[in-house]
């Protein structure tokens, strides 16, 4: 039976996580590498680096922590914030990307998805949506991290988004995003009955009931969650287990790379 | 890391233009190996193990293989029973005909068709899906059977042989997750991208035809 992902972002700004991250048993906390193998280590199922750096002008940092990553951490890993052009995601996926995460620049020119899926395929390029439910019911786009309305409806965008190639659509609600207080279940549930493809659930999870709702009432196939991670205070497996006792299937076996090889 | 079992085996992963190698190449490192990639037919002279990745599209991977003048060689090293690893759309391209995007036809190394996942549940089929083992092979050793790996794809092997198959996974259908024919095997899964025990696939395999025995 597949499994329901949990996923695992870091915001990075110039190399470094941003979001105060407090792990111990870190040499360096904001190394976005040491804390991808860590959670790798601690049975995350895949993970997110969204670049939120200011200037795309240099992209060496990103770069390298692509390839950092990809030489020490052997589950899927997407990268996005700031990718443009086919090459933008060319340079990510020939760094050792599994996938690439478009939002703001797709909303600008929709073909970008239809090149990247064409040149690369699907399964490597996962559109990010933000989308906030108004007050007047309607679900709406925003873009630039949130900031900008589009005045495009949610699930036509999705449904646009799928048939332009998308092989996967990271959700987030602009409503719960930042809260702790649970995914927006409508919002998610709407979205991803309407599509094909998988739908990642992300914005206000705060514990592991709020993931087993995205999953059970949103039909999320995978939720991504950020700083509940980050501070040690809520496990990985003790999520997964509390997970499974519900009966979301899980991925409950992380051997460590060291005992298995 | 390189492990004195593997340090002499010469690991070809072919490089036919399907993008990103960098995941497998460091799994065959992280597994003690030290692989070359190599996108000319004459590589396949000298190696003890070859290696056939790929994501993407049945018609573009077999474009590719056939204008860098792959195939014939792939099927000849085939043929006199080398060891050899297809890893997802490098399992996909050994079958006879493939129906992605048409009617394309395949290396024809394994018999049967590829063919679309049912409806009815999302796709592409992506994620860590629970892999059962049909008989026991020396791939898995060290691997618990039910445990997950990592699935991508859209397109799946429907065997005319079923002795050809080693492992499934349930996806609406039974879906060929792993094969073996001789000293051919191949994952409908990601090793490099299953963890450790997708490394310990690698490392089994080459174990296995290191002439030092699996472990």
């Amino acid at each position: 039976m597949l499994t329901n992902r949990i996923i695992g972002c870091f915001d990075v700004d110039n190399g470094r996580v941003v979001k105060g991250v407090s792990f111990v048993e870190l040499r360096d906390a904001g190394d976005p590498v040491e804390l991808a193998t860590l959670y790798d280590h601690e049975g995350i199922d895949e993970l997110v680096f969204l670049d939120i750096t200011a200037s795309h002008e240099d992209r060496n940092t990103v770069v390298d922590m692509v390839r950092r990553t990809a030489d020490r951490v052997f589950i899927p890993f997407t990268v996005g914030g700031g990718l443009r052009s086919d090459d933008d995601m060319r340079l990510m996926l020939e760094s050792g990307a599994d996938k690439i995460t478009i939002n703001t620049a797709a909303v600008e020119r929709p073909e970008l998805i239809s090149e990247g899926a064409h040149r690369f395929g699907s399964q490597c390029i996962v559109v990010a949506i933000d989308a906030r439910t108004e007050s007047d019911g309607s679900m709406q786009v925003y873009t630039h991290g949130g900031r900008r309305s589009t005045g495009i409806d949610a699930i036509e965008w999705a449904t646009e988004v799928v048939e332009r190639g998308a092989g996967e659509i990271m959700l987030t609600s602009m409503n719960t995003d930042g809260h702790q207080d649970g995914y927006d279940l409508p919002l998610t549930r709407a979205v991803s009955d309407a599509v094909s493809v998988p739908v990642i659930a992300s914005g206000g999870a705060g514990n592991a009931q709020h993931m087993i709702d995205a999953i059970r009432e949103g039909n999320a196939d995978a939720v991504l969650a950020a700083s509940i991670f980050h501070f040690g205070t809520h496990p990985i497996m003790d999520v997964k287990r509390q997970m499974q006792a519900a009966g979301i299937p899980m991925r409950m076996e992380h051997a460590d790379y060291d005992d298995v090889l | 890391m390189s492990d004195p079992r593997l340090a002499d085996l010469d690991v070809i992963i072919l490089d036919y233009g399907a993008g990103n190698l960098r995941s497998v190449v460091r799994a065959v490192e992280r597994v003690g190996a030290t692989p070359e990639v190599a996108s000319v037919a004459a590589a396949l002279d000298e190696a003890d193990v070859v290696i056939l990745p790929g994501v993407g599209a049945a018609a573009d991977t077999m474009r590719n293989l056939r204008e860098r003048r792959l195939v014939e060689p792939i099927h000849e090293y085939i043929a006199s029973d080398r060891p050899f690893l297809g890893v997802c759309m490098g399992l996909q391209a050994l079958m006879t005909v493939s129906e992605e995007g048409g009617e394309h036809p395949c290396l024809d190394v394994l018999e049967g068709r590829v063919v679309r996942l049912p409806e009815g549940r999302k796709i592409p089929h992506m994620g860590w899906n629970r892999v059962e083992l049909r008989r026991s092979t020396p791939l898995f050793n060290g691997i618990p059977d039910g445990s997950h790996f990592y699935f991508v794809h859209s397109y799946y092997c429907d065997m005319a042989d079923p002795e050809d198959i080693v492992a499934i996974a349930d996806y609406g259908a039974e879906v060929t997750a792993v094969v073996e024919r001789g000293r051919l095997a191949a994952t409908q899964f990601h090793p490099e991208k299953s963890g450790a025990y997708g490394l310990r696939i690698y490392r089994n395999f080459l174990l296995e035809h290191s002439g030092n025995g699996a472990s």
